[in-house]
């Protein structure tokens, strides 16, 4: 259907996957909170929130009905639009990362080749970091909108934070793109598709990436912006009510989008382990199994927010300093050894 | 001088990390593996409103003025679990059976007014141990939270238990286990 030279379907499409993508990473951060108080509880060996409906499962509802009903406060020597801003941005850069990410094989729906992924942009994994980076502006304008020290000193932690974890990250990952030779999120699946997945020759790069994205999250054992005890609360100190909801909200969409993205890099993104999909999808159809590969991904980044719920249950919190001193003065210059290695041997084994 | 209090405690190893300690990643797949651990325990919780924790055999609760099988208050208002009481919460006055109040009272002194300042109470059970005329139990029940320090003096409608004739179900819940152990019942 082309009107004024313009594929509306297309576009339908997109907007139907583009909504459904956002609704499904409300969901999962919905259920993500009430999941860490459930792992939380399981590793203290408590049993967690269970009043609230079936074992607690209407938890998140509630929670969510109490932050929008609670009186919001807007500090008086705030400087109000970018105070507003703040929690917006954190939103919308958690949910930004969602679009170039394949979710799984394509549909076909009528005879339309429907793939599961808003924008096979060339540059995937590239816009991935870019939009990363700008989340730290959600910390910031945060921070310094509170017009309180304590927020800005946090504020100002959670940038840096970010910004020396954002190296090593990007570091650890050129290995990955060298073995694939492409910064397309598609075809970094595909190649892990049709081979092993990229944890089989890249598991120290992993493991950095791993530790950089709980950085990034803000996540325990770096969790500094927050730092209850330090600087109670952090950035957030005076927000309330829901926009105090949207940062934590925005949290646990990192957390998810995260785990979705290792997956994707690491673990063979929608691939699901020893089944040859071809020859599944001629026996049950294409979209069923664009369904299932879809599911073995979810079960994928759900697992890795599991683990960095674990992690978090585990590890107390990292000095400043010794957080500074473990991102600049060893992953960096693991990830860079990593990369070289990796280089070298991908030379070697092709002469 | 090496005294050891159990064999449990282990010697500091106070030798200048390596470089893989260092790294402590071994450590925190240690940790881990700890936390992992506890995440299939079994859990200590108990889901209060249904179930309820079951008290100590010698658990001293809130006191009861016990009343004979025929019903008629035991308390003959001696004043001795008044002078057994270490923190002097106990305070009553006496008065004298009049006629036709038999089926009320044991004897034929009773307690006209009989307080326990449960503020003061230290529930260490002195006053059950001084009635001659097994009048005063200390039962298996908490004092309730309340907003005013006049709603912790108990008064002796608040301490006489149910009367076993006309309510023989609220008095044996009165009772409790113990209570009902001592009675013999």
């Amino acid at each position: 259907m082309y009107l004024l030279a313009i594929d509306w379907i297309f576009i339908i499409e997109k907007l139907v996957l583009i909504a459904a993508i956002v609704t499904l990473s409300m969901v999962v951060a919905m259920y993500a909170t009430y999941g860490e108080r459930k792992v939380a509880a399981f590793i203290q060996d408590r049993i967690g929130p269970n009043r609230a409906g079936p074992l607690g499962l209407l938890q998140p509802l509630a929670d969510g009905g109490k932050l929008f009903f609670k009186e919001e406060i807007i500090p008086l020597a705030s400087s109000k639009f970018l105070f507003i801003l703040g929690p917006l941005l954190a939103m919308v850069t958690a949910l930004l990362t969602s679009a170039v990410i394949p979710w799984g094989s394509s549909m076909t729906i009528g005879n339309r080749a429907v793939p599961l992924q808003v924008a096979d942009v060339n540059i995937g994994i590239l816009y991935v970091f870019g939009v990363v980076s700008l989340g730290v502006y959600g910390i910031m304008l945060g921070g310094w909108a509170s017009n309180n020290k304590f927020s800005l000193l946090a504020a100002i932690r959670g940038a840096s934070q970010m910004v020396s974890y954002e190296l090593a990250m990007g570091l650890s990952l050129i290995a990955v793109l060298m073995l694939t030779g492409s910064l397309q999120m598609s075809v970094i699946v595909g190649e892990q598709y049709n081979s092993v997945w990229n944890i089989v020759y890249q598991p120290i790069g992993f493991i950095i990436f791993f530790i950089c994205a709980l950085a990034e999250t803000n996540r325990t054992p770096f969790d500094l912006p927050e730092a209850e005890n330090e600087l109670n609360f952090g950035y957030h100190q005076e927000y309330s009510s829901m926009k105090l909801g949207f940062y934590l909200f925005a949290e646990y969409i990192n957390m998810f989008i995260s785990g979705v993205i290792m997956a994707t890099l690491y673990f063979g993104g929608y691939d699901i382990p020893f089944v040859n999909e071809a020859n599944l999808a001629q026996r049950i159809g294409e979209n069923w199994v664009a369904l299932l590969t879809f599911l073995t991904l979810m079960a994928k980044a759900l697992f890795f927010v599991f683990v960095f719920m674990w992690i978090r249950w585990t590890i107390p919190r990292f000095r400043f300093d010794q957080l500074m001193h473990l991102g600049w003065k060893r992953l960096i210059p693991l990830a860079l050894a990593n990369m070289i290695i990796t280089a070298v041997v991908i030379l070697w084994l092709k002469k | 001088m090496n005294v050891q209090l159990t064999n449990r405690s282990k010697p500091v190893d106070r030798r200048p990390m390596n470089w893989v300690e260092r790294l402590y990643l071994i450590n925190i797949f240690k940790g881990m593996a700890i936390t992992l651990k506890h995440f299939f325990k079994k859990k200590a919780t108990i889901k209060y409103p249904e179930e309820t924790r079951p008290f100590s055999k010698v658990f001293r609760g809130l006191q009861i003025l016990n009343r004979d099988e025929e019903g008629r208050e035991r308390c003959t208002a001696c004043g001795l679990c008044a002078v057994a009481c270490p923190a002097e919460a106990i305070t009553m006055e006496a008065a004298e059976r009049q006629e036709g109040e038999e089926h009320l009272y044991r004897e034929e002194k009773y307690a006209a007014k009989y307080e326990i300042n449960m503020l003061r109470c230290i529930f260490c059970g002195y006053c059950e141990e001084a009635c001659p005329k097994d009048a005063i139990y200390l039962s298996q029940t908490f004092t309730p939270a309340n907003y005013q320090r006049k709603g912790f003096i108990y008064k002796k409608e608040d301490l006489l238990i149910p009367n076993p004739v006309t309510d023989p179900e609220g008095y044996q819940k009165a009772l409790g286990t113990i209570s009902r152990e001592k009675e013999g019942v």
